[in-house]
Formats: C-alpha cells, structure tokens, sequence
C-alpha cells in the first residue's frame, strides 16, 4: 500500500514549506543590526568562558548505549505483541525466555553502576 | 479523483495550515489554566480576556531581530528546527479523528509516531550543539538522554496495547477497543492502567514538560538547547513543542480512551444522549460561562452550535471528532495539571526514576500483562 504513504509525504511537504516560508517573510519584515557583542554565545552577559566543543562526561555515551539494547529489544517486542493470541501460551514462554535473558544483563549493569548517575 | 481519495490531502493541508494558529491557542490556553491554579488571572490585555494574545505573540516574534551567534555551525544551526517541526508534523499523519477522517491509515502508524519521535531527538541535539554556546550543549545533552531514556519505558507500555488489539494501525487499535467492548484503559481486568501510568509518565518526560522539564531548565541553563534562538527560528521550537504535546495527548486519547469512539461504544440506545445531547450540554454550559465572562459573540457560536447538535444527523457526523477532540484537551488538561503542581526534578533523580524505576515495571508490567491476557 505504497499510496497510503502519499498523503503524509504532502504533509511532510507542507511541514517543510511552512518554515522556509515564514523565515523569508521574517526575514523581509525584521531588522537585522548585528554587532560583534550581540553575536557572542550567551554566558551571562560576560566574555564566554572557552569553547563548548570540549569535553563532557561519560555518563551520557553509557545511556546512549543501554538506550541501543533496550531500545532493539523493544523493537524486537513489537511483532510478537501484533501476534500475541495467536502465538499464544508458546509466546509468551519465548518472550519470557528472551526478557529474563535482557534481565539479567539489566541487573548486572545495575550493579556495576552503569545507571548511577553522579 | 474522487472527494475519498482528496480528503487526505485536503485534511494535511488544513492541519499543516492551521496549527501553528492553534499551537498559539495551546500556549493561551495552558496560560490560563495555570493562572487559574495560582489564582491570577492570566493575559487579559491583548483582546478580550487575552484572546487576542497569540496573534499578538506571532507577530511580535515575525518582526523580531533574528541573531546567528558568530562561531554557531550556520548549517545545522538552520536546519535543526526545522527538523523539529517537521518530525513533530509529520506524527500527525496517522492519527484518526473519525472513522473516515484522517490523513493515513498506515499498518505501522504506532510504530511511525515513535520512529519520528527518535528523530525528533536531532532536532535538540543538533539545535543544541551548533549554536556553540555552554548552555545549548547542556541543555541538548539533557535532552538527548532524558528522551531516550524515557522512549524506552514509552515502547514497552505501548507493547502491552498492541497485545491486545493485534494491529500497530491507529485505526485498528480504535476498532479493537470497539470489538472488545472495552477502553484499552481498562483491559485485562485493570492491569492496564499500569501501563498507562507508565505511558503517561514517560509521555510527559517526553515531551520535556514540567516536572521532566529539564533540557530547559531556565533557573540552571537559560533555556537550554534553544538559548541562542531568537525571533521565528525560536518559534519553530515552541511550535515543534506544542505539536508534539498535542500528539502525545492524541496517542493517549487513541490508544487508552478509545479514540473518536464515544463512550459506551456498544449500547445502542446511549447513541443519541451520547452523540447529541451531553455535546450539546456541554456547548450551552460554555455558552453561559463565555455570558458570565460578557463575551456575547462567543455565547452566541457556542449556543448555536450547541442546537446544532441536537439535529440527529449532524449529532452522528460530528460525535466522532467531538470526542476525540474532548479526550485529548482532557489529557492536555492533566499535563498542565501536573505542571502547576509539582516542582522540577533534580538530574540524578530524572535519571533514576527512568532507569531504575520506569523500565523494570515497564517489563513487569508487559509480562504481567502477557500472563493475564492468556487467561
């Protein structure tokens, strides 16, 4: 059914062209006076203070990580859960099976402290 | 091309159209809402009782200077709300207001919404990071886990409603709910409602809305991601927020409440009172308060339209969106709900309630539910 998809590209379409369309009137009725302090990032009215293309922690990578394999595993989920009744008792043991497996891993990375956030 | 094969195109186009309107009208309206809560009155100068304020805010934000910060990435920088708006539009496409009327009727529609929410993640991060100021790379981050953290506690409770109704389409989803003669609110003798507090929270983290409003958290970073914005590129991200508030409160309303079913879905003889005569209360109930307020022309629409209902034929045609629509303010309702009421969480503990609490009821939740349904 690749024409059900047709109406959302129009949508998509439109969400693109509403933008573009606003910015340039924007930019047709605004005033555009910049000056060298007013395009400085703000940091509370001071000089900024280094770069923000510097480090930070790690803690961030290590969510974006656990989000992967949870994130697939529930993607994994979705076609046994359109299936559910018909699979019946037999899915829902494999989905059990395949849970306490993601389980035991979330409990390992519990008590390493990967989801301690300090 | 007949009216049918039209309608999609023509309802998108009237979405696409109108929403930025009615996204002003969210935003007066959560205005007057939390002022009720704090026993203010709200914007009252723009019109009567501040009606007219989002005209006044749209124009005011057109006409604005519109600063580029001299070391951002110019690219991303452009491209980043747009990128949030359109990801938040596009969620629209597969979300029924009717049995006829909605723009696809896709077979992945659950699974489209959550596919351009994760995209909908870039908008952030990439707003956050090409501006090159501390606050919006803070403010990103933020972002960025806080969203897809949460996702996951969202996919699983949403797991457990396509279990019972067999089908990812929006549409199918409604007409299970009918077939089975329950909201999925209510399914497998309550345990449902587990899962829909897990939506609700997670839908809430989100959505960045207090008490998860943390990528924006003016008393610590300005305003996060989107400190370096101004003018209309800024409007695009509250636009892309509101939209994106509106359908998290539609899912909700389709997926838990029954959608554009009324209530009573099944009982043949609550048709009428159902599609005609509590719609028509309610209108002449808001009739007599827009009176109260004196703003007659209001009293005037809202009473007509309230008559109107009355008419059979137009109480059927109009049941549909009218429902629909009632669900989704009711959500709306609660989010600004849990706004005026609870304060910002701390980081660690955002962060804790989602991987430590959310994700381990989420699962039992589903298996729960897995066990229950079989029975």
């Amino acid at each position: 059914m690749p024409e059900g998809y047709l109406p959302i590209l129009f949508l998509l379409a439109i969400a693109i062209a509403f933008p573009v369309i606003a910015l340039i009137v924007a930019r047709l009725l605004r005033p555009s006076i910049p000056n060298p302090a007013k395009l400085e990032a703000y940091e509370c009215g001071i000089e900024a203070e280094g770069s923000s293309r510097g480090r930070f922690t790690v803690r961030f990578y290590i969510v974006a990580i656990l989000f992967v394999i949870f994130d697939v595993e529930t993607i994994f989920l979705f076609p046994w859960a359109v299936r559910y009744k018909q699979l019946g008792w037999f899915g829902v043991a494999e989905v059990t099976l395949f849970l306490s497996i993601l389980i035991a891993g979330y409990i390992w990375a519990r008590k390493k402290g990967a989801l301690d956030w300090v | 091309m007949t009216f049918e094969t039209l309608l999609p195109y023509l309802m998108a186009a009237i979405f696409a159209m109108a929403f930025p309107l009615v996204t002003g009208y969210l935003v007066l309206v959560e205005r007057k809402i939390l002022a009720d809560f704090q026993a203010r009155l709200g914007p009252m100068r723009v019109g009567p009782h501040g009606l007219l304020q989002p005209i006044a805010d749209a124009l005011k934000l057109i006409l604005k200077e519109d600063t580029v910060p001299k070391d951002a990435d110019k690219f991303l920088f452009y491209l980043a709300p747009l990128l949030s708006v359109v990801t938040a539009f596009g969620s629209f496409a597969v979300i029924p207001i009717s049995a006829t009327l909605r723009i696809a009727d896709l077979n992945i529609g659950l699974l489209l919404i959550s596919a351009l929410a994760a995209v909908g993640v870039f908008g952030i991060i990439l707003g956050g990071w090409s501006s090159n100021s501390n606050y919006s790379l803070l403010g990103a981050l933020r972002g960025a886990a806080q969203l897809i953290s949460y996702e996951v506690a969202l996919g699983l409770s949403l797991v457990t409603v396509v279990m019972l109704s067999g089908t990812l389409s929006m549409q199918g989803i409604v007409e299970a709910q009918f077939n089975q003669r329950i909201w999925f609110l209510f399914g497998n003798y309550g345990l449902m409602l587990l899962s829909f507090f897990i939506f609700l929270i997670a839908a809430v983290a989100e959505v960045n809305r207090a008490p998860f409003d943390l990528p924006e958290a003016e008393s610590e970073i300005v305003a996060g991601y989107h400190t370096e914005y101004s003018g209309f590129r800024w409007a695009l991200y509250m636009l892309a927020e509101y939209t994106n508030i509106f359908i998290i409160c539609a899912v909700a309303a389709t997926v838990f409440f029954g959608g554009w079913l009324r209530p009573f879905a099944n009982i043949e003889w609550l048709a009428y009172p159902m599609d005609a005569i509590f719609p028509a209360a309610l209108l002449f109930l808001s009739a007599w308060g827009c009176a109260r307020m004196k703003l007659f022309p209001f009293t005037a629409l809202l009473g007509i339209s309230g008559l109107v209902f009355l008419i059979p034929a137009v109480a059927t045609a109009l049941s549909a969106p009218f429902w629909f629509f009632l669900k989704v303010s009711a959500v709306f309702y609660v989010l600004i709900w849990f706004r005026a009421s609870w304060p910002r969480l701390r980081y660690d503990q955002l962060m804790d309630l989602g991987w430590k609490r959310l994700i381990p009821l989420a699962l039992g939740a589903l298996l729960a539910n897995a066990i229950i349904g079989m029975l």
